[in-house]
């Protein structure tokens, strides 16, 4: 029921981001540019013609084209790219991309962060947590950028170094490899190391701060020491008590890096060359693809709201609480 | 650190009889200072010895070292904690082992009880599987099942009502009172042979604090653990243990039976803690037995015997080294005092060695009530809070009784005492009076002039009248204001003249006994009590008629609230106020009151004179909190019968109907059918009881009966 609630609410958010994203771009982006700047000029009428066909005509009124537009969405059809091509078929080629960075980047960052985080709040003041807040500080300094480049430049020189392709840093895998199954899936997951690293990198240093403050608060607390009490050893008591009650928070502070995490994945693929969504936002601007720019800011929203919806889902799971009130 | 010996722990590993089962050898425990600090020595020297189904209390004011010293037993301290030398359980070193082999003793063989019930229940999972980890912890073969049915059974032996359907509860849905029961039950899992309880009543009602000693009994037959209670309060030590240790900074100070400590006391740090308790049993209003000074700091200790700053038996010798623990008397009874032969020889008691203050006569005593001018007069009030739900488009679903009709009046040169246990509804009616705003029903009139009717200038007028001393010395001060400052603030809120402000401010600090010289200081260089005491000089600045008290001493310690509850003795009579005391402590109210309202759910169930009331209560709640308030007197305390009420407070925003008390009430439940209808049907009103000058019950078969 609660859940259910949400579920709607998120709907209607994600109509609401994707019609502003639109609105934003079919009134500031230009596609009559891309034609009038062609050499040669085309016709006027076939300039015309072709932006009608591409429902981005200037001179038809914004909101008809806005009406025609969702129309196209309710039925699942984003409309077509300023080259005429469907957007759909671009974003099934893309959408797995960004999906395969983001996931296993927010997966391996946010655990490798919790766990980080914890046990620094546990040896509090010793080491390990001196050298964990360092680094994090350190990350949180740099914007992604800097760290998607400086990783390409550290994975250059151990490449160097080494005399083999350890890493690799730019596309997604190597064009025109017939390794079979095995071969194949080696080289992607080569490709796939610097970029998912890049994004990991920022998420552990964001989770093990927030994770680390959250288990300080609840390490002194009470009902840890009566799981001790009752015979459990420290190791368990913090397990299963302590750091299952820091999560709750954290589970929530999720929902609010997801964005900024998005924003991370966007310059990734662009340094590292990846095809993806992130990428194709920031061609469809400079080509002045209103469709595009509208459709991959829908399927941001769609991935925040997911990551929300799963964040709702961990909470629930987290504290039974909020189940029975 | 002593040797380890790899005993199997049981209940027959130590087989003899009168075999220790807890054996604490000089314990020392050392917080190491960070950084610059010194080093804190929480603990110099515990030794004891428990024995199968004794009960240990362990007395002490806050840091003492009586909870550090139980938790260093369990192996439950922070890790950089420095602990040395011996706790042996059925002869087996504790201290040393690794957390593993501790995690095998605790909850099994020794397992604890903690003060906040509120905090110490993990609130992500239900109290039931909690309970059922307690058990299969150390049945690991033990199948789920099981495990919840013993949980259940766990639960229903420590009184908690619908076991089955409560074991899937969250602590959040349970009160203070069933949660501490809920830790009971945790502990008495296993069968220990050792319960370890701190402080266990200390953050509870007394009436609920009266059920779960109750409970804690019932635990004690029904594993026939040995009990160590730690408490700060003398009355349940009276009544409960059998033998005391009083500790004072981090040592024990005094060692011995529960009747010999009371009766024989030959420490005079015991005797000025037992003489500065105010007595719910005395009618006669001698003042406290005040310790002068505050404890020491436990990082930096005098040389000698650690009380001889504050003991008025000192000696030159008691400052040169500190005094061991010997017998005194009979062969039981320790104590750790150079003087303690001459104690025993001379027969003192605390009114003997303790300079006690002596208070003015109040001039206006012999004055009849009637002649007195009203001061406040509260009249039929009530305040009811909406409940609201839903987030945007918020409904009402209900109304907390909060204060529901209340009416009393307090004259000149008078205090009443406002009584009840937390839930009642007495914080609100202070507020509602300090609002000056016209009540939701009824009328507040202050020196005559009535709440709400006044306009901004009256109103400014009528606070000078009227100040508060708020419950919580440390949040009630600004920490960035220099105390001079803090008494000044009123003072020139309401235009006093600049030039005479320092000796007006000097004057205030020297009224509540605190130098001149502290002016410039700010709250934290305080202690606790000395914050109170700038609390009061705040409120005494506009020299106010009436002074409205909420809990102004509860969150001291014994020894320091008698010297703030002589003050306010003191200052009544020489000033001429009028208090209004709101505590739930009835021992302080019984001290420093005339007059007594008791009230429960929002209603005064009995109000009267304090003697009369204290003497002779006529409503069967006044009788059940008198009754369930332990006297710090061991042989009174075992002659006494307690009357132990059922359940917890109804929820304020569904009071049963007819009498609000009828649902835990030890009389009704004695009544007839026919009877019974009366208090189901009408709500019973304050009625002056026959005979009596200034005694009201409310309730359709009061009846007076003497407790005390």
């Amino acid at each position: 029921m609660f859940l259910a609630r949400r579920l709607l609410n998120y709907v209607v958010l994600i109509f609401l981001a994707s019609s502003f994203a639109y609105l934003l771009a079919a009134t500031t982006l230009d596609p009559r540019s891309n034609y009038e700047q062609l050499d040669p000029r085309p016709s006027q009428e076939s300039i015309e013609a072709r932006l009608d066909e591409l429902n981005l005509n200037d001179s038809t009124p914004l909101a008809e084209r806005y009406v025609t537009w969702v129309g196209g969405v309710a039925t699942g059809d984003f409309g077509l790219t300023i080259q005429g091509r469907s957007v759909n078929e671009e974003i099934a080629r893309k959408a797995g991309v960004t999906l395969r960075l983001i996931v296993v980047g927010t997966v391996i960052g946010c655990t490798v962060g919790v766990a980080i985080g914890a046990y620094a709040a546990v040896r509090q003041y010793r080491s390990f947590d001196r050298v964990s807040t360092g680094a994090a500080f350190l990350v949180l300094a740099i914007p992604t950028v800097v760290i998607a480049v400086s990783l390409q430049v550290s994975a250059v020189a151990i490449n160097q170094a080494a005399g083999v392709q350890i890493f690799q840093y730019g596309g997604e895998y190597t064009a025109g490899l017939d390794a079979g199954f095995w071969g194949t899936l080696g080289d992607r997951l080569q490709h796939m190391v610097l970029p998912t690293l890049t994004l990991a990198i920022a998420q552990f240093a964001a989770f093990s701060r927030y994770q680390r403050n959250m288990m300080l608060d609840v390490l002194g607390a009470d009902f840890v020491r009566t799981a001790m009490a009752k015979g459990l050893t420290r190791r368990a008591a913090l397990l299963k008590h302590a750091l299952r009650t820091a999560l709750i928070p954290t589970v929530t502070y999720f929902t609010f890096t997801f964005g900024i995490l998005l924003a991370g994945t966007t310059f990734t693929e662009k340094i590292y060359g990846w095809n993806g969504m992130g990428a194709w936002v920031v061609d469809s601007i400079f080509t002045n693809d209103v469709h595009a720019v509208a459709a991959v800011s829908c399927f941001m929203a769609v991935c925040v709201m997911a990551a929300s919806f799963l964040s709702d889902l961990l909470y629930a799971w987290l504290d039974p609480r909020v189940r029975v009130s | 650190m002593t040797s380890t010996e790899t005993q199997p722990a049981g209940p027959d590993a130590g087989s003899a009889p009168d075999a220790p089962v807890l054996e604490v050898t000089d314990l020392h425990v050392t917080f190491p200072a960070a950084g610059q600090g010194r080093d804190v020595h929480a603990v110099r020297g515990v030794s004891y010895q428990l024995r199968r189904g004794e009960i240990l209390g362990i007395v002490g004011e806050s840091g003492s070292g009586k909870s550090v010293s139980s938790l260093a037993a369990m192996g439950l301290l922070p890790e950089y904690a420095e602990v040395t030398g011996s706790v042996r359980l059925h002869g087996r070193e504790l201290l040393g082992l690794d957390d593993r082999q501790l995690a095998k003793v605790r909850g099994r063989t020794i397992s604890m009880v903690f003060q906040d019930p509120l905090s110490a229940l993990t609130p992500v999972y239900t109290v039931g599987d909690q309970l059922a980890e307690a058990v299969r912890v150390h049945n690991p073969d033990l199948p789920k099942a099981q495990a919840a049915a013993r949980a259940v059974e766990l639960l229903r032996l420590v009184g908690i009502p619908n076991a089955e359907q409560r074991y899937r509860a969250f602590p959040h849905e349970f009160s203070g009172g069933m949660r501490q029961r809920v830790m009971i039950a945790m502990a008495m899992a296993n069968d220990p042979d050792v319960i370890i309880c701190d402080e266990p009543t200390t953050a509870l009602d007394v009436t609920i604090q009266a059920q779960i000693l109750e409970v804690l009994k019932t635990a004690q037959r029904e594993t026939g653990a040995a009990i160590v209670m730690i408490t700060h309060d003398l009355g349940v030590v009276a009544g409960f243990v059998d033998r005391v240790l009083v500790m004072y900074a981090g040592r024990p100070v005094e060692l011995g039976t529960v009747d010999d400590v009371y009766y024989r006391t030959r420490m005079p740090y015991t005797m000025g803690l037992l003489g500065s308790v105010p007595r719910l049993d005395f009618q006669d209003k001698a003042p406290l037995v005040p310790i002068k000074g505050t404890p020491p700091s436990l990082s930096d200790l005098p040389p000698g015997c650690p009380f001889a700053p504050r003991c008025p038996l000192v000696r030159e010798e008691c400052t040169t080294g500190e005094p061991p623990l010997v017998r005194v008397g009979a062969e039981t009874h320790q104590a750790a005092c150079v003087r303690a032969a001459e104690i025993e020889a001379n027969e003192w008691t605390a009114a003997d060695i303790y300079p006690v203050p002596e208070i003015p006569e109040d001039a206006a005593a012999g004055t009849p009530r009637e002649d007195r001018e009203v001061v406040l007069e509260v009249d039929d009030l009530i305040k009811h809070h909406p409940l609201m739900k839903g987030a945007v488009f918020k409904r009402r679903v209900g109304t907390v009784y909060a204060v529901d009709g209340i009416s009393f009046d307090i004259r000149e040169r008078e205090t009443l005492g406002l009584v009840g246990e937390s839930g009642c509804g007495k914080s609100t009616t202070l507020m509602e009076i300090l609002s000056l705003n016209a009540p939701q029903r009824g009328r507040v009139v202050v020196l005559g002039r009535e709440s709400g009717r006044l306009g901004w200038r009256d109103r400014f007028a009528v606070r000078r009248e009227v100040q508060v001393v708020f419950q919580d010395p440390m949040s009630s001060l600004d920490p960035r204001m220099p105390v001079f400052d803090i008494i000044a603030e009123p003072l020139r809120t309401h235009g006093h003249p600049r030039e005479a402000l320092r000796s007006r401010v000097h004057e205030l600090l020297r009224l509540v006994g605190l130098e001149p010289a502290h002016a410039t200081r700010y709250p934290a260089e305080f202690s606790g009590g000395q914050r109170q005491r700038i609390g009061i000089a705040r409120a005494l600045a506009l020299e106010p008629r009436l002074l409205v008290l909420d809990e102004p001493v509860s969150a001291l310690d014994v020894s320091i609230q008698a010297g703030v509850i002589n003050l306010l003795d003191e200052l009544k009579a020489r000033l001429g106020l009028s208090y209004l005391f709101v505590a739930h402590d009835l021992s302080v109210i019984r001290h420093l009151a005339d007059r007594v309202a008791v009230m429960y759910l929002g209603r005064i169930v009995e109000i009267g004179d304090v003697d009369a009331i204290y003497g002779a209560p006529a409503h069967p709640y006044t009788q059940a909190l008198l009754s369930a308030i332990p006297i710090p007197d061991p042989e009174k305390e075992r002659s006494r019968t307690h009357i132990v009420l059922e359940g917890d407070l109804p929820n304020p925003a569904n009071p049963p109907s007819g009498c609000r008390f009828r649902t835990r009430c030890q009389k009704f439940r004695q009544l007839g059918d026919d009877e019974r209808q009366r208090c189901l049907d009408e709500e019973p009103a304050v009625i002056p009881l026959a005979g009596a000058a200034d005694h009201g019950a409310a309730c359709h078969y009061a009846e007076e009966r003497e407790l005390l």
